[in-house]
């Protein structure tokens, strides 16, 4: 099995505080992982920090170079333009492929001359996770991806999702849905919560070890 | 990034879009200094340059917040810096397009704006030239103070405050060299000397920009 993400000790930090630390996981291909934790934890953090947003405060993270997609809390829809707009302008900065199977399988294909501002909320979401499947990329990183979709849409990005796994892709998932993959594995974050005392040792001593090192 | 572009134009010509905003503002502070300072021809065609080019910069900068704060709400910047689009190019491609929907427009209408402020015949073809050469500094420079204030509320009056000064040395050539070319003086120097920064922003500023975005998404 091919590793298209090798996570080795990784930790990340929120406004300057210790999250998560000694974080270690590998995913390959055709894998998925469900990131649960109480909310704060620091899940989303964790994918902002893979997807390169964000530096680690320490630890190793591994993939080929531009292999992962990120989708976060917001689905970067720009309301003037319609659906089909939308979606070939991120088909086009991805260099992916058409849109066409996107629009099929996200069941957007009814909606795609409609502007973005005139969809629901869990159309939009539709869309921004349509835009996935245009990026061509095979990690996707997905962030609350079911915030607003309704069961019969959970269902369809479900499959949609078991597709992209059957094709060699991964995903990294932080939900506390039930997505119905009963393959994917599940990784609890809370006993990598940065704790006071680590966290106290990373704010101070190693700093100052860092800054005469 | 001709996609980019593409999006960028199509967004600021829809509705909503704020295209020709600018444009209407550089018209009606051209048509209120005549009001202000006095019908006297002499008086008007001296001062002219200078409100002509004041007058640019302002417009310029009432559209400059919404370069990177709208895609910032709606969370397009993330998925733009995660892109294979180098961060540096997609900065540079909006103030490109930034520079096409704002500055473009100002430049051609400009001349227009010149005959209410009784700006001398000689001094037209310069002004055009300071104009086209002086404002895509404009951009680049407003495309780094928005990076700099993206996310932050009222980002845009602390953009306006940072960005100002920025403009001063294109403001001094700039109006300098239409001054030359309305008085029958030779104006190639200030042009010479507005051209080396405008290129010297273009060259550096979208390095800036990015680096300030990279800090701003964290």
């Amino acid at each position: 099995m091919t590793t298209r993400l090798a996570v080795r000790d990784l930790a990340v930090a929120r406004g300057g505080l210790r999250a998560v630390e000694g974080l270690s996981f590998s995913l390959s291909a055709g894998q998925a992982l469900v990131l649960r934790g109480p909310n704060g934890i620091g899940k989303t953090t964790v994918l902002r920090t893979l997807a390169g947003l964000q530096p680690a405060v320490s630890g190793e993270v591994e993939a080929p170079a531009e292999s992962l997609a990120y989708a976060g809390h917001a689905d970067g829809l720009k309301s003037a333009l319609s659906v089909t707009e939308n979606l070939r302008f991120w088909s086009d900065v991805f260099g992916g492929p058409g849109i066409d199977a996107a629009l099929e399988r996200m069941n957007l294909r009814e909606l795609a001359l409609r502007p973005a501002h005139a969809l629901s909320a869990g159309q939009k979401r539709r869309l921004g996770l349509a835009r996935l499947m245009v990026t061509g990329r095979p990690v996707w990183l997905l962030d609350e991806p079911t915030v607003s979709l309704d069961t019969a849409s959970v269902a369809l990005f479900a499959s949609v999702l078991r597709d992209h796994l059957g094709q060699g892709g991964a995903a990294l998932i932080a939900t506390h849905i039930d997505l119905g993959l009963p393959e994917a594995e599940i990784l609890d974050l809370t006993p990598y919560r940065a704790g006071p005392a680590r966290r106290d040792s990373g704010m101070r001593p190693a700093g100052f070890n860092e800054a005469f090192a | 990034m001709k996609a980019l572009l593409m999006r960028d134009l199509r967004l600021a010509t829809r509705a909503g879009g704020g295209f020709g905003l600018a444009l209407a503002f550089f018209l009606i502070v051209c048509t209120l200094v005549p009001f202000g300072v006095g019908p006297e021809g002499g008086q008007l065609s001296r001062i002219a340059p200078g409100i002509l080019w004041v007058g640019a910069l302002l417009a310029c900068l009432l559209s400059l917040d919404r370069i990177f704060a709208l895609d910032f709400e709606d969370g397009s910047l993330d998925l733009l810096a995660t892109a294979p689009l180098p961060l540096e190019g997609a900065v540079a491609i909006k103030a490109l397009a930034h520079w096409l929907t704002t500055g473009l427009p100002l430049v051609i209408f400009a001349p227009v704006l010149g005959v209410l402020l009784h700006l001398p015949s000689p001094a037209y073809p310069w002004l055009l030239a300071s104009l086209a050469l002086g404002t895509p500094a404009l951009s680049m420079l407003g495309a780094f103070g928005a990076a700099v204030t993206v996310g932050l509320r009222r980002g845009g009056l602390l953009m306006s405050l940072l960005v100002l000064p920025l403009y001063v040395p294109t403001l001094i050539f700039g109006a300098e060299a239409v001054r030359r070319g309305a008085s029958g003086a030779d104006p190639v120097t200030s042009l010479v000397f507005l051209a080396a920064i405008t290129l010297g922003v273009l060259a550096l500023v979208p390095f800036a920009s990015a680096a300030a975005l990279r800090v701003n998404l964290r």
